[in-house]
């Protein structure tokens, strides 16, 4: 680091290139060593916003907001999540009434609901014996005797359309360092699933299975085996090759090999629970809420830092893409839900997709999922196709971060932690949005999941949170 | 429509590559629907949905791979098997992920991995300009600021800025510098040497680092300032720090200053800096005075060939010397013109250039216009038509707004060419044509056809046109200096061999053509 002239013509030229790429190669044509960025406009381009992210920079705020940040940050790595049960929303969710339908993502309202939302909450309220058919079930919907509100704004997520009911049977996390707690669904498993927007008598049936069957035999199974410590076997899963938001196979053997001793002590019949091991096998999603639910209890013990401009949720509602920051709670900066690209299966083709839709970027804020793409090279074929573009994506990630997570780690990475604690500040600097794993569901109710791929939030949500931020602190 | 299914027994790839190679096989020519899947149940559910599950498909197993594809008729059902089962072979491993390459998108994130970085070249959008810099300079980065349409504000706060850091705020709008000996942005291959250059001006120290080269000499240091520097507002700031730093460095022995006349309270703060220098210092500030320069110790120089020479023969035995003017050969050109042939006519790329050329004329007590004329009533607009002797800098940010510098794009500048030659008042156009890093790889090249164009319409109405070119250039830079100065030749385009003797030779002869209007009126 050079700090006058005479140092400079005293030590070999070393130049930043900022803008133009045609410099960079005249630099190094004279075997001057060259650095040259990948530059975009701050703040996505909005002036506005390069404006709030300029405020913030004045005066002592770096400081004030370092240490919110870090504050945030230690709270989210230091959160110790435990699954302790499960069991019915309506007697565990906080808010949760006989007419209310949880959803992913932002608030929104019936009429502006995805396709894949529209059919999920048809079925729910089938399911839930509101309506005899899909048909009056629309009608119902609409009728405003339903109440519909955001997951998150329940201390819960929800994987896809996120719909959760007042019978379905919820995970129960309290995260033993802050004392909060958080829940979420159990997996359908994959494909033609009411998470996804499928809702015929199949999809019906198996929810009623899951009520009655599923879940109280999973209740009396960690009631019989005690917490069981999700951090470590997140960190676990993440060692095996998992990034735990599109592939949980470790994830899933290890949640097995946890609950197996205490569904085999179930007062269920054999044919019973070997349904539920079929189930659990039939498909590697298993444990994928579980990983949500465990970032969102961690993530929530970060709202309400003040001054801190750390994301603590990202969601999406199939239309809308919302984010939400620690220094600013309760608050959503929205902007539109993105496309998903990816690999689709058979017969199905980009123009069938949904938008970007599910709160499971709760894993990615948390600091896995895309973020986690390099302990997974296994599924590398999301992202580009090579393990050094998974690597890249990871590295990336750090960009836009607060600090790596000692607790999770990436071996691949020479055991650095996960990127932690997105900061709204470094996304509108960099221009780096974070980088989203995820399923596709089809853009029509009814039909289900028809593919997979990455995503990123709309730069509009961080841009109109920079501007909050700069407003409030 | 053929349905074509090719079972792989005991093959297996995993669930997500499939998908992709099954995105990828619809996207193959003549492919109405490719499915790539094992013959697990579920997938075999799936193909007996969409009507596809053949006898054959069904004895499938687990392990075994299935590829069904759904052609168009005429389509080469083998060749896009052929290619469907060149997606299964796999991709050749990449080097290993220790290897991936990290992009920085922040100079902070640059610094950050290299700490050896010592200096931020930055050139993108205006409206961002200033926040680059600022952060260059907070990372402790000398800079060089390319980028324009940054406000008089924002430049004097980062001139604080650095000046309070002891760093260099090279801009904005500095197109041209040479840090230890690496040209930056738009410079020349120079020798290395003892003479150091402070330049507000990029085209002007181009110019005078390759005389000096020319010369024999080296430079040193070459430290841009911005164009805005010895303004009244900016009180250069830069031009002052850059001649204590070059007074302060042992491997400097002279200094060469360039600018454009600067404000007169500024020019009294640069020349207390020159009387301080300790070192030679030669001053060229275009059509400055002299007499003020002298005073304050300093060597003033009339010219950018002047200033080299000066420089050279400071650190040197003081042999150097510039060859005359051909005054012969001037005569001939002025004999071959028509009667009504009176104008000259500047196409110029670079700025200080175009200014030294204009100058030589005004000094004659000629009547010039000038999208860069000082003098209000004289100017003429890009989008205004030439008259009496016009001089364009086709650099100048009316003609650039929105396009590339000439020195890259020398697309409007060819169309005037041709234009300005199919006006029978025309007697001469003279050219630049730099060379040197930065720059169009072939400029000369690139004009070729237009100067022939421009020839022949004269010619076809029986004038003689003079075109005249200078090529600012070393013979290490990479287009070739020879090469382009032989070419310029062999298109009858008489070549000088500085921006100074360029305006010499204008001087010449418009005299002569006034002479010769004096004679016929």
């Amino acid at each position: 680091m050079s700090t006058s002239t005479a140092d400079l013509f005293a030590q070999p030229l070393d130049v930043v290139n900022v803008g133009l790429a045609m410099f960079e190669d005249d630099i190094a044509a004279q075997s001057t060593q060259v650095t040259s960025l990948h530059w975009t406009p701050p703040g996505g381009g909005s002036p506005e916003a390069v404006a709030a992210l300029d405020s913030l920079e004045k005066g002592d705020l770096p400081e004030r907001i370092a240490a919110a940040n870090a504050e945030a940050v230690d709270r989210i790595t230091s959160a110790q999540p435990m699954l302790v049960g499960y069991g019915r929303a309506l007697d565990v969710v906080p808010g949760m009434t006989e007419t209310t339908i949880l959803h992913s993502g932002p608030p929104i309202d019936w009429d502006r609901m995805s396709g894949s939302m529209k059919g999920a909450v048809t079925g729910a309220i089938v399911f839930e014996g509101l309506a005899k058919d899909l048909e009056e079930a629309a009608k119902v919907a609409a009728s405003g005797t339903i109440t519909f509100s955001p997951c998150h704004e329940h201390q819960c997520v929800g994987s896809m359309a996120g719909v959760t009911s007042a019978s379905m049977y919820m995970h129960i996390v309290r995260n033993e360092t802050h004392g909060n707690y958080a829940y979420t669904n159990l997996s359908e498993q994959l494909a033609k699933i009411l998470r996804m927007g499928a809702n015929d008598q199949s999809v019906i049936d198996r929810l009623v299975w899951m009520r009655d069957v599923l879940g109280p035999m999973l209740k009396e199974a960690v009631d019989l085996t005690g917490p069981i410590d999700l951090r470590l076997m997140l960190s676990q899963a993440l060692h095996m090759g998992d990034e735990a938001h599109n592939r949980n196979v470790a994830g899933t053997v290890l949640l097995f090999q946890a609950l197996a001793p205490g569904l085999l002590q179930s007062s269920f019949s054999n044919e019973e629970k070997k349904d539920v091991f079929d189930f659990i096998a039939s498909s590697d999603y298993f444990s994928g809420p579980t990983w949500m639910v465990t970032a969102k209890v961690a993530l929530d013990a970060a709202n309400g830092v003040a001054d801190s401009t750390i994301v603590t949720a990202m969601a999406r509602n199939g239309v809308e893409f919302g984010i939400r920051v620690a220094g600013l709670p309760g608050e959503w900066f929205i902007g539109p839900a993105q496309k998903v690209v990816g690999p689709m299966f058979a017969g199905y083709k980009p123009e069938d997709s949904g938008l970007d839709i599910g709160d499971s970027a709760i894993t990615e804020t948390f600091g896995f999922g895309g973020f986690a793409m390099a302990a997974a090279p296994a599924i590398v074929a999301l992202v580009g196709g090579t393990v050094d573009d998974a690597v890249t994506y990871t590295r990336e990630m750090g960009q836009i971060t607060t600090t790596e997570n000692p607790n999770v780690t990436i071996p691949a990475l020479a055991f650095q932690g996960l990127p932690t604690g997105i900061d709204v500040r470094k996304v509108m600097d960099t221009g780096i949005l974070p980088i989203v794993n995820t399923a596709i569901a089809h853009k029509d109710a009814g039909v289900g999941m028809i593919g997979a791929g990455i995503t990123h939030p709309p730069m509009e949500a961080f841009q109109k949170a920079i501007s909050a931020l700069a407003a409030s602190i | 429509m053929t349905v074509t299914t090719v079972i792989k027994n005991n093959t297996y790839l995993d669930s997500v590559s499939l998908m992709s190679i099954s995105t990828k096989a619809n996207e193959i020519d003549g492919v109405d629907q490719a499915f790539v899947a094992m013959a697990t149940e579920m997938n075999k559910g799936v193909l007996d949905n969409l009507d596809l599950l053949t006898p054959e498909l069904t004895t499938a197993s687990n392990g075994d791979l299935m590829i069904v594809a759904v052609t168009g008729d005429g389509v080469d059902v083998d060749a896009t098997i052929a290619a469907i089962e060149d997606l299964l072979v796999r991709k050749a491993p990449t080097s290993s992920s220790a290897g991936a390459r990290i992009v920085h998108r922040t100079i902070s994130a640059a610094v950050a991995s290299d700490s050896a970085a010592n200096l931020a070249v930055i050139a993108v959008n205006g409206t961002y300009a200033a926040r680059e810099a600022r952060k260059a300079l907070e990372n402790d980065l000398h800079v060089m600021l390319f980028s324009d349409n940054v406000t008089v504000a924002d430049e004097i706060a980062l001139k604080a800025l650095a000046h309070d850091k002891g760093l260099l705020m090279m801009g904005p709008d500095c197109g041209t510098a040479m840090i230890n000996g690496t040209a930056l942005c738009f410079a020349n291959a120079v020798r290395r040497g003892s003479i150091g250059i402070v330049a507000a001006s990029g085209t002007g120290s181009q110019e005078v680092s390759v005389r000096i080269h020319a010369l024999g000499g080296g430079v040193s240091q070459l430290i841009g300032t911005g164009g805005r520097d010895l303004s009244a507002e900016i009180g250069g700031v830069m031009m002052i720090d850059g001649i204590r730093a070059l007074a302060a460095d042992e491997d400097t022995a002279a200094i060469v200053l360039i600018s454009k006349p600067p404000a007169p309270e500024v020019e009294k703060k640069v020349l207390v800096e020159v009387a301080a220098a300790g070192k030679p210092v030669v001053v060229y500030f275009i059509g400055g005075s002299e007499h003020a320069v002298t005073e304050a110790g300093g060597h003033f120089a009339a010219s950018s060939q002047d200033a080299a020479l000066q420089a050279v023969r400071l650190v040197s035995d003081g042999s150097a010397t510039v060859p005359p003017l051909d005054a012969e050969a001037i005569r001939t050109v002025v004999d071959r013109f028509a009667p009504d042939q009176r104008h000259v006519r500047g196409l110029f790329s670079g700025g200080t250039l175009c200014d030294e050329s204009m100058y030589s004329l005004l000094s004659e007590g000629e009547e010039v216009w000038s999208n860069i004329q000082k003098d209000p009533t004289h100017i003429v607009g890009a989008g205004d038509a030439s008259r009496g002797h016009t001089f364009l800098d086709f650099g100048d940010d009316e003609f650039t707004n929105g396009r590339p510098h000439p020195m890259i794009d020398p697309s409007l500048r060819l169309e005037r060419l041709v234009a300005e030659a199919a006006d029978p008042s025309v007697a001469l156009i003279v050219m630049d044509f730099v060379l040197g890093f930065g720059a169009h790889e072939d400029p000369v090249g690139v004009t070729l056809p237009a100067i022939a164009e421009a020839k022949q319409t004269a010619e076809s109405a029986g004038r003689h046109l003079e075109i005249v070119g200078y090529v600012l250039g070393t013979d290490r830079d990479g287009q070739w200096l020879a090469g382009q100065v032989a070419a310029l030749q062999g298109a009858g385009v008489t070549v000088t061999r500085s921006s100074t003797e360029t305006g010499a030779y204008l001087r010449a002869v418009t005299h002569h053509l006034s002479a010769l209007k004096g004679a016929h009126s």
